[in-house]
C-alpha cells in the first residue's frame, strides 16, 4: 500500500544562540513511512529525538535537510516547505496530533473542547457531539465533569480530554507522543482500543509509547530513533 | 483539498520601506496574506510594528515597496494608485482599525449605538429602526449590555471600550483589519475575555487580520503565522506555533526565553 507519510533524509539540529550557540544535533538521514493501517512506534532512550521527529511531521519544528511528504487528497505535499495556512489545512483534515499534555483552553467545557475538535477536523455537530459524548464515557471522564473547563482536572482526567479531543475527527493520519503517559491500566487499555479501531479503519500512525505492553500491542513496526543519532563532527 | 485554499491573496506586500528622515521606520518587508489568515507582527518597542500597520493601512506613505490588495471585484489594485475616495471607501467599508487607544479609534461624545450606526451609515444604511437593531445586535455579540446603547463610551470600562471598538468595526463585515495592540493595558481577566471574543469572531466571520502585539502568549493564541521584526526589519516569519516552539533567530530565542521566564 502507498504510504500517507515518508520521511526521506530528515535532519534536525538545534542552535542555542543564548548558551554560546551551542549546536545540538538530535538526528540525521532520518527515512520511514507509514502507510494506512500501520502504526509505527518509535523507539529510543529518553532525549533520542523521538518527540522532535512528531513535531517535524506535524510542522512544529522545521527540519534542516530532507523532506517530509504527506499525502493530501490526491497530491503528496512536502511539509518541510509548505506554506503556513497549507499545514493548518493539513492539520484540520489530513494529521492529527497528540501530545502528552493539554494546552488548557480558558471557560471551555471539556465536552464542547471535544466536540468542537470534531467539528474542525470536518464532522457534522450532531455526530461531533454523539462521539464527544462516547470518546468521555469510553475514557471514564465523569459526566458531571463535562460541562467543566478543564483547568482543574486531575493530570489523568486531562489527558483523557486530550486523548478524546485527539482522536474524534476521521484524520488520515495520526501522530500520538506519549498519550498513555498518566494513565491507569484500565485508560491504557481504552486507548489501545481506540488505537486498534483507528488502524481498522485505515489510519497510518506514528506514536510513541514509553509502556511496552502498550508498544507490544498496536505497534506494527518498530523504529530505533537511536540509529538516527546525528554523526557528531 | 487543495481547492480548499484561495490561490489569490487578499493582501500582497513587497519591499515594503519607510524612512523617518535618517532614521529607519521599517524596511524591505515583504509578506502575502490569504483571506481568514490571521497575522501576528510581534516585537520589541521601536521595532517598526506600527509604521508597518500604517503604511498598510494608508495612513502613512511608504518611501519605496509596494502594498497591492484585491478587492471585492476580485481584482488587485496598488494602493498606492488608488482615488482619495476609493481609499476612503476602502477604510470605512472593507477594513477595519482596532486601535490601542479607543478614544482614537471610538468617538468619545457619540453614544455606544452611534458608534457602530456611523459605520453602518457609511456603507448606505439609512433606515434608523434597521440601524439600531444592528446595533443592538452587535452590542450583543461583544458582550456589551444592550441598556448600555444610548451611553458614550466615556462611561465605559478599559475592556467595553475595546469590544465596542470591534463592534464598530465588524458591523461593515469587512474583509481585513488591522489591530494594534488592542488587549495591552488591560486586566489580565478582562484580556482573557476579549482574546477569547476576538478570536470566536475572527474564525466564525472567517476575517484576514493583521494583529500587532508584543505579547507573544496574545499571538500564540490568536494568529496562524508570526513576523518577527527587528531595528525595522523582518527577522524571522512562519507559521505561529513554528515559531515560538522552534525559534530560529538569535532574537527571536531571547524573545521566546524571556516570556518563559515570566
Ligand atoms: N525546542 C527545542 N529547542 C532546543 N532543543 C530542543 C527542543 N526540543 C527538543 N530539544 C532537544 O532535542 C533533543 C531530543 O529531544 P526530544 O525530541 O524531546 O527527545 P525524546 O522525545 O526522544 O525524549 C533533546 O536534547 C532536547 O533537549
Ligand atoms: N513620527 C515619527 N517620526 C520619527 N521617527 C519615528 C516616528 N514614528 C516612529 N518613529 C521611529 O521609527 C521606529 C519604529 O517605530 P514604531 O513603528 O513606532 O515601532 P513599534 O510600533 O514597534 O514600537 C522607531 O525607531 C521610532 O522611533
Ligand atoms: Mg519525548
Ligand atoms: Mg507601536
Amino acid at each position: 500500500m502507498q504510504p500517507l507519510v515518508q520521511l526521506d533524509g530528515v535532519s534536525k539540529a538545534f542552535t542555542l544562540h543564548l548558551h554560546e550557540g551551542v549546536r545540538l544535533d538530535v538526528v540525521s538521514d532520518v527515512n520511514f513511512s507509514a502507510a494506512p493501517g500501520e502504526c509505527i512506534v518509535l523507539g529510543g532512550p529518553s532525549g533520542a529525538g523521538k518527540s522532535s521527529l512528531l513535531k517535524i511531521v506535524y510542522g512544529n519544528y522545521s527540519c534542516d535537510a530532507g523532506h517530509i511528504w504527506i499525502r493530501d487528497g490526491g497530491e503528496m505535499i512536502d511539509v518541510a516547505t509548505a506554506e503556513p495556512r497549507r499545514i493548518l489545512a493539513m492539520r484540520r483534515h489530513v494529521m492529527g496530533y497528540v501530545s502528552q499534555f493539554l494546552r488548557v483552553i480558558p471557560r471551555v467545557g471539556a465536552l464542547e473542547i471535544v466536540a468542537a475538535a470534531g467539528r474542525e477536523g470536518g464532522l457534522d455537530s450532531q455526530v461531533a457531539q454523539d462521539r464527544a459524548e462516547e470518546y468521555l464515557s469510553l475514557l471514564n471522564v465523569p459526566e458531571r465533569l463535562w460541562t467543566l473547563p478543564p483547568a482543574t482536572f486531575s493530570g489523568g482526567e486531562q489527558q483523557r480530554v486530550n486523548i478524546a479531543r485527539g482522536l474524534i475527527a476521521d484524520r488520515p493520519v495520526l501522530l500520538l507522543d506519549e498519550p498513555t503517559a498518566s494513565l491507569d491500566a484500565r485508560n491504557r487499555a481504552v486507548v489501545v482500543d481506540l488505537v486498534e479501531r483507528k488502524k481498522k479503519a485505515g489510519v497510518a500512525i506514528i506514536g510513541i509509547f514509553h509502556d511496552e505492553d502498550v508498544r507490544d500491542k498496536v505497534a506494527t513496526h518498530v523504529v530505533d530513533v537511536t540509529h538516527f543519532a546525528a554523526k557528531t563532527a | 483539498m487543495l481547492n480548499d485554499l484561495p490561490d489569490a491573496p487578499l493582501l500582497s506586500v513587497r519591499d515594503l520601506t519607510r524612512y523617518y528622515g535618517e532614521r529607519i521606520g521599517c524596511a524591505d518587508v515583504s509578506f502575502d496574506l490569504y483571506e481568514g489568515e490571521v497575522l501576528a507582527v510581534v516585537g520589541e518597542s521601536g521595532s517598526g510594528k506600527s509604521t508597518l500597520l500604517s503604511l498598510l493601512a494608508t495612513e502613512l506613505e511608504a518611501s519605496a515597496g509596494s502594498i497591492r490588495y484585491r478587492m471585492r471585484d476580485g481584482i488587485a489594485r496598488d494602493l498606492a494608485t488608488l482615488t482619495e475616495a476609493e481609499r476612503r471607501l476602502l477604510l470605512r467599508t472593507d477594513w477595519g482599525f482596532v486601535r490601542q487607544d479607543s478614544t482614537q479609534g471610538l468617538r468619545m461624545s457619540v453614544s455606544a449605538g452611534g458608534n457602530i450606526g456611523e459605520r453602518l451609515m457609511a456603507v448606505g444604511a439609512r433606515h434608523y429602526g434597521n440601524i439600531r437593531g444592528t446595533s443592538l445586535d452587535w452590542l450583543g455579540r461583544v458582550e456589551i449590555d444592550r441598556g448600555r446603547i444610548d451611553d458614550i463610551p466615556k462611561a465605559f470600562s478599559g475592556g467595553m471600550r475595546q469590544r465596542l471598538q470591534i463592534a464598530r468595526n465588524l458591523v461593515t463585515h469587512p474583509r481585513l483589519v488591522f489591530m494594534d495592540e488592542p488587549t495591552s493595558g488591560l486586566d489580565v481577566s478582562v484580556q482573557a475575555r476579549l482574546l477569547d471574543l476576538i478570536r470566536g469572531l475572527v474564525s466564525e466571520l472567517g476575517l484576514a487580520v493583521i494583529i500587532v502585539t508584543h505579547d507573544l502568549s496574545v499571538a500564540r493564541l490568536l494568529s496562524h503565522r508570526i513576523m518577527v521584526m527587528k531595528g525595522g526589519r523582518v527577522i524571522e516569519a512562519g507559521l505561529t506555533d513554528r515559531v515560538l516552539d522552534d525559534p530560529h533567530q538569535p532574537y527571536t530565542q531571547l524573545l521566546v526565553s524571556s516570556v518563559l521566564a515570566a
